[in-house]
């Protein structure tokens, strides 16, 4: 028995390695932090977190209630109350199965629950598709939803932790969805460190609904009817809540680094060769595997490119990016969504990218977008180098479409 | 710059709001007929349907486009040339379910403008139910039950184009009888409301109401938060849990007192109101069970008094009473005051017994609704007779 819990004891204090899928990886957060409440159903790539999920509740390895809905609105709707009374919640969705939530999604930010969901990246139907596109979790952009890409399942895992430390926080309260893209990190597996429950349990203080907490003890009545006398002012208090995100984001990195030893540098995007880069290449998501490789390949060709990978899309980091991107003669935007009759018909990345360096104070490179890898299409070496190519005679000067389809049969 | 018009209707949810609108709709449409452009709207946050609640409806018209359009960027007037009351219990004000406290019904009306109120009331008993105004304005009275005209199978009584007319006297510069005429005639087909709006036009007088006239109450209001006044999350925190209640004659604590919503009183959504025998009440809870309000106080001798600032006027506590009498629903423009029932009792049994008495004999019914089943035709003659006489 003592050498049971010696065991066990030991067990709690160390790391661990497993080779796990980007899905799993979100799954094992969810254990780590201790989620309260779970609830799913079934969407191709997002599943494989529910599956997951099952196994470890079934296995004995996860307390939490699991609750398999008639549908993601349903399903959304039920993590939102329980939210509400105090529970820590996951769910997540793909797809249309997002946009069949969207009712639910709205509502969550506006009454301020630090939701965390894991969006499987899916192409919109139709056609029915199961490849990557962010369009799905991009609807939600203008809510009050903090935004998170990531590119591997290590960061899958820790952002999890770094989502619920941040939502939860009393200053933020919103909720937060981690895009996952489909197939390239939810159906991949690859090895992954999980940290000691330790150091969770030392990162990631107890949900605290506080005054909010809807409760008998504390009674308030949530989501009534308001009219133009009421509504503005609630809207000004989300615009508060996500305004502090930025600060509270950077906190948490910063801890995560303390406790975990892992540094992410800087918490909203990674910069990736960009030195000394004449021009770089920009994107979300795994995106950033082929760009790294035909990089590589480029500079070994004398051509100085870097690359650039947004993390945090809500909360937008304007000034940073623009600073950063100040430095080089063009930006060449991957953009694996659509916004069909946008201006200049670009992707919903480069036009937030373009907003930005608007206002900004520094130099404004030309930026040029790039449609690519929609519907999980491989965005290969030679697409990457055609890109590079525009890019670079955007930088020296020459016109170029300012959007582009690139790896497309034509 | 042309010159700008205002009307405002006040009317109560569900059963006025037709008649509202073709009311304001037809002052359009005449004054377009005299080449003036103009809108017709409902105040977007009231809630014409719910049942009873004080909503507005809007004509606005203006001499030239441009003049109207200073008025349409506007949410609602903020002054108007007439205020129409089509309940004359409005005139104690207006308390929409928009929450912004208790309007007083002449709040918006122009120095030297008209409020027309359809009532069986006298000049002096409108007077003294609507608030103090800074300035003189003039009182008209249509003569009338509070009309449902228009709404489902109620008679159309021609309380419409007898106000119509009244406006084509008071304001001839909105439009003229002749306009009104043309237009009632185009959208209703109907001449015999023609001659009703002449009727009206002919027998319209008013008196002016001067700033020492009317109820001398400041109106209930109370301020809005700011931003970051309010809780976060469209939290709304629950009202508190009541208190006991003091009995004015022997200071005994008691009873149950609920706290009420501290920005929605409900002096103004009620047209009638309870008043209550506390020598025949036999304690039995209905009344305090069924109210959907929870508009009773228990008070510490365990008697129930109906409270008026949580009252709908709906009358549930009548139908379910079981001792005759007991309860009985007065219409609203019998009552000066919210103040306590029970504690007039406790003060002056005897005295509170004459009052009670002169209540219910003086007018022991409502004015929107019915308080039984077939009343409504038992009152056509009547209505039809105030059609036929104003």
């Amino acid at each position: 028995m003592a050498q049971m819990v010696e065991t066990l004891e030991q067990h709690h204090k160390t790391d661990e390695t497993a080779l796990i899928t980007g899905s799993e990886a979100i799954a094992v957060a969810c254990k780590l932090a201790d989620v309260d409440v779970i609830t799913a159903y079934p969407i191709r790539p997002y599943d494989t977190v529910m599956q997951y999920v099952s196994k470890l509740v079934s296995h004995g390895e996860m307390d939490c209630e699991y609750i398999v809905a008639e549908g993601e609105h349903s399903q959304f709707e039920i993590v939102k109350h329980a939210s509400a009374v105090g529970a820590r919640v996951f769910c997540g969705s793909s797809g249309v199965g997002w946009m069949y939530a969207m009712e639910a999604l709205t509502v969550t930010p506006a009454l301020r629950i630090p939701m965390i969901a894991m969006v499987g990246n899916r192409a919109l139907d139709d056609p029915g598709a199961f490849g990557v596109e962010h369009n799905d979790a991009l609807t939600v952009r203008d809510l009050g939803w903090m935004l998170v890409w990531v590119d591997s399942a290590q960061e899958a895992l820790d952002t999890a932790l770094i989502a619920y430390r941040v939502a939860e926080d009393r200053r933020i309260f919103l909720p937060c969805a981690i895009s996952c893209d489909g197939a390239f990190l939810t159906h991949s597996q690859a090895l992954v460190k999980i940290p000691a429950q330790e150091k969770v349990n030392e990162f990631l203080p107890r949900y605290n609904r506080g005054d909010l907490l809807l409760h008998p003890d504390n009674p308030i009545t949530v989501a009534p009817q308001g009219n133009e006398d009421w509504v503005m002012e609630i809207r000004r208090q989300n615009y508060a809540a996500m305004e502090r995100t930025t600060a509270v984001i950077r906190e948490a990195y910063s801890d995560f680094e303390r406790i975990f030893g892992c540094s992410y540098g800087n918490p909203f995007f990674e910069e990736y060769m960009t030195e000394d880069a004449d021009i770089v290449l920009m994107g979300m998501g795994t995106l950033s595997i082929p760009m790294k490789v035909a990089i590589r390949q480029m500079r070994k060709e004398g051509k100085k490119v870097g690359f650039v990978r947004l993390r945090w899309f809500r909360p937008f980091p304007a000034e940073e990016l623009c600073k950063s991107l100040g430095r080089f003669k063009a930006v060449g935007v991957v953009d694996r969504d659509y916004s069909f009759g946008s201006p200049y018909m670009s992707g919903v990345v480069t036009n937030e990218i373009r907003t930005a360096l608007y206002s900004a104070p520094g130099p404004k490179p030309p930026v040029l977008c790039f449609i690519c890898g929609l519907g999980g299409r491989e965005v290969t070496l030679p697409d990457i180098t055609r890109m590079t190519e525009s890019v670079y005679k955007a930088a020296e000067g020459k016109t170029q479409p300012l959007t582009q389809w690139i790896g497309l049969r034509e | 710059m042309g010159r700008l018009f205002a009307v405002e209707i006040i009317y109560r949810g569900i059963f006025q709001k037709t008649l509202a609108k073709n009311i304001s709709r037809a002052i359009v449409l005449a004054a377009h007929h005299e080449g003036k452009p103009g809108i017709s709207f409902g105040r977007y946050s009231d809630s014409p349907e719910r049942n009873g609640i004080p909503a507005k409806s809007f004509a606005i018209v203006g001499t030239d486009q441009e003049t109207l359009e200073r008025g349409m960027a506007k949410y609602e007037p903020k002054e108007v040339d007439i205020t129409i009351a089509v309940d004359d219990t409005l005139c104690k004000g207006v308390e929409s379910w928009a929450w912004y406290g208790l309007q007083p019904v002449n709040q918006k009306i122009k120095q030297g403008g008209t409020l027309i109120v359809t009532s069986r009331e006298t000049p002096d008993a409108l007077i003294s139910m609507a608030h103090r105004k800074e300035h003189p304005y003039e009182l008209c009275i249509v003569k009338g039950t509070p009309s449902f005209s228009g709404l489902w199978v109620y008679k159309d009584d021609h309380t419409d184009v007898r106000i119509l007319g009244t406006i084509a006297r008071i304001l001839p510069e909105l439009f003229t009888l002749n306009s009104l005429k043309k237009i009632i005639l185009a959208e209703w087909k109907d001449s015999v409301k023609v001659s009703s709006a002449e009727r009206a036009y002919e027998r319209s007088t008013s008196i002016t109401v001067r700033p020492n006239q009317g109820n001398p109450e400041t109106p209930y209001k109370f301020d809005l938060p700011k931003w970051h006044e309010m809780g976060e999350g469209v939290a709304i925190p629950s009202i508190p849990k009541g208190k006991q209640i003091e009995d004015p004659t022997t200071h005994a604590m008691g009873g149950y007192r609920p706290d009420r919503n501290p920005t929605f009183k409900k002096f103004s959504t009620r047209t009638m109101r309870p008043v209550v025998d506390f020598d025949t009440c036999i304690k039995c809870t209905l009344c305090w069970l069924q109210c959907p309000d929870t508009c009773f106080d228990v008070t510490p001798d365990g008697l129930y008094d109906a409270n008026m600032q949580a009252c709908c006027g709906c009358g549930v506590c009548e139908a379910v009473c079981p001792v005759p009498n007991c309860v009985t629903m007065i219409n609203e423009t019998e009552f000066r005051d919210n103040s306590s029932q029970w504690e007039a009792w406790k003060k002056d049994k005897a005295g509170y017994k004459t009052w009670l008495q002169g209540k219910i004999e003086s007018r022991p019914e409502r004015s929107h609704g019915f308080r039984y089943r077939g009343q409504y035709k038992e009152q056509i003659p009547e209505m039809l007779e105030i059609a036929r006489e104003g």
